[in-house]
């Protein structure tokens, strides 16, 4: 091989390993779910008032796993549905919550989480009706959880009553559009809390396996930041 | 002159030389008397884990014993190696081989004999330790080989991905989130599983025990103190393993009592949504459950949550 090929030869190959080792950065490390952040503008520790909206989905059509259960984040700019699980408060302050509920019921694996625990008053509100427990082993309906350990937060999201094997019934089509409740079925689930004054990331899952097609419920979305788990980062 | 200044010394003090051994023999003697001292009287009230609970001042008693025994050795090997750095090192001019190695059976004997009984005793002295009264504060299984007198304290320790709830089945078998126990009390332990294999490290405690699902392991400890107890997963289960922990109290008895009691009525309702207390929750045999599933449209899985055509690979 003559030297003008053997220098063009390592110049490509230096070229492709650092576009390889470039591609794998930004997409896997760095990239990543967006983070909505609702502490923008608010001043911490002051006990003031954010209000976080979310729902939970059948599935995610939006995303490379479209048979996996999903939560979803409004924007609070845009009021636009985001594929993600990972949002900001400010520290010191209160959390209105409200999730729309769309996905049918799975029963909890450990009943004793159908106990609302970490909101203000240890209670939820479903379409409006105060809730302090909910019996996932009693009929068809918690589809899952919204819960937070490092705040002991955890709060059973109510379904619209359809069971599993009816699952057709429900809403289609990421992200579900609250609305119609005819066209797509769904829930509303509101609660408060109070976020800590520490600042610091808690991750926040849902209890209910509704990893479908995995090892009892326990993968797949359960285990994937941007469908049924994720980060409350608090900041100040 | 000066072949009378450069003749050798008298023969019988060239070979009767330094006590190399009684050199050694000294210094190491006082060392390792004042390095046990020292481990056993300043640094061993702080080994880990502590002395909250029999299991705990056990544990930290067997590594006060292994560190004490091991000290004495571990300044032989430097002390001898100091010794030969300087003593035996090569002298400018000396360009005379050493003389020849034969074997020394005394020595010889002397170091495996010495060796055969550190190692015997410590594995006695070991396996003496897992079975003593006070529990080895590790899970023992279904059918522990040691249990403690009287009526313990039963807390069940119940691990989901990615937090433990505790079960009291002598105060109406609620279940909740926090770890509270009381002083002066032996309490049992029955750990298991809902989901994947987790592992309940009590740290102050001195109590670890794995927890699989469908198998109650069981572990004894007596609490001593009050305090706080730092509690962690000690198995790697999944996504969030690392912030699966969480702490309980130790607590006098009294206290113990109130707190109990209150959460037993407080719980009530939630109570009442668990199923009857076992040793492990195991769907295909929880009524309750199957029932609940039959409900949600799970039929295909013989209780199970999916069917046995499931787990699909990611």
């Amino acid at each position: 091989m003559s030297l003008p090929a053997r220098v063009t030869t390592l110049i490509v190959a230096f070229i492709a390993v650092v576009a390889i080792g470039s591609f794998v950065v930004l997409h896997y490390l760095l990239g990543g779910p967006a983070v909505e952040d609702y502490a923008s503008g608010v001043t911490p520790n002051t006990g003031a008032t954010v209000h976080v909206v979310m729902q939970e989905d059948p599935q995610n059509t939006v995303s490379a796993k479209p048979d996996w259960v999903s939560y979803f984040i409004q924007n609070p700019q845009t009021k636009a549905w985001v594929h993600t699980t990972l949002f900001k408060v400010p520290a010191g302050s209160k959390v209105d919550m409200t999730i729309y509920g769309f996905d049918g019921c799975t029963p909890l694996r450990n009943p004793v989480f159908g106990q609302v625990t970490g909101t203000v008053g240890d209670v939820e509100y479903v379409n409006g009706k105060p809730y302090h427990e909910i019996d996932s082993w009693q009929g068809c309906n918690i589809g899952h959880t919204f819960s937070i350990p490092g705040i002991n937060l955890n709060v059973p999201m109510a379904t619209p009553g359809l069971i599993q094997s009816v699952k057709p019934g429900l809403c289609g089509t990421s992200p579900c559009q609250p609305g119609d409740p005819k066209a797509s079925p769904y829930r509303v689930m509101t609660f408060s809390f109070m976020t800590p004054h520490a600042t610091g990331v808690y991750f926040w899952q849902c209890r209910v396996p509704c990893g479908g097609g995995f090892v009892t419920g326990f993968g797949g979305p359960m285990q994937t930041i941007g469908f049924m788990t994720g980060n409350m980062t608090v900041v100040s | 002159m000066a072949a009378e200044t450069e003749a050798p010394a008298p023969p019988a003090a060239s070979e009767q030389g330094p006590n190399h051994g009684l050199r050694i023999f000294i210094p190491w003697l006082v060392l390792s008397v004042v390095a046990d001292a020292a481990i056993w009287v300043v640094w061993g009230p702080h080994l880990p884990p502590g002395a909250m609970s029999s299991s705990a001042a056990s544990q930290q008693f067997d590594i006060k014993v292994m560190a004490v025994m091991a000290a004495p050795v571990m300044l032989f090997v430097l002390i001898y190696f100091g010794y030969a750095l300087i003593v035996w090192r090569h002298r400018e001019g000396d360009d005379e081989d050493g003389p020849p190695l034969h074997g020394n059976t005394r020595i010889q004997a002397t170091w495996i004999t010495l060796t055969s009984v550190i190692v015997l005793s410590l594995f006695v002295f070991g396996t003496y330790e897992l079975v003593t009264p006070q529990g080895a504060g590790a899970g023992e299984g279904a059918s522990p080989i040691w249990k403690p007198g009287g009526a313990p304290l039963q807390v069940q320790v119940i691990a989901q991905q990615w937090r433990f709830t505790y079960r009291y089945p002598q105060y109406g078998g609620f279940e909740t989130t926090d770890l509270v126990l009381p002083v002066g009390q032996f309490v049992e332990f029955h750990v298991t599983s809902v989901d994947v294999i987790h592992s309940f490290w009590a740290y102050q405690l001195g109590v670890k025990a794995d927890a699989n699902p469908g198998v109650d392991n069981v572990a004894y400890t007596k609490i001593n103190n009050s305090g706080k107890i730092t509690i962690r997963c000690a198995e790697l289960c999944g996504l969030w393993h690392g912030a699966m922990f969480d702490y309980g109290t130790a607590m006098p008895a009294s206290g113990f009592q109130t707190w109990a009691n209150g959460a037993e009525t407080h719980l009530a309702a939630v109570t009442k949504m668990l199923p009857p207390y076992a040793l492990t929750y195991d769907p295909t045999v929880v009524a309750q459950m199957s029932k609940a599933m039959v409900a949600g449209g799970f039929t295909g899985g013989a209780g199970l949550y999916y069917p046995p055509t499931d787990p699909e690979q990611p």
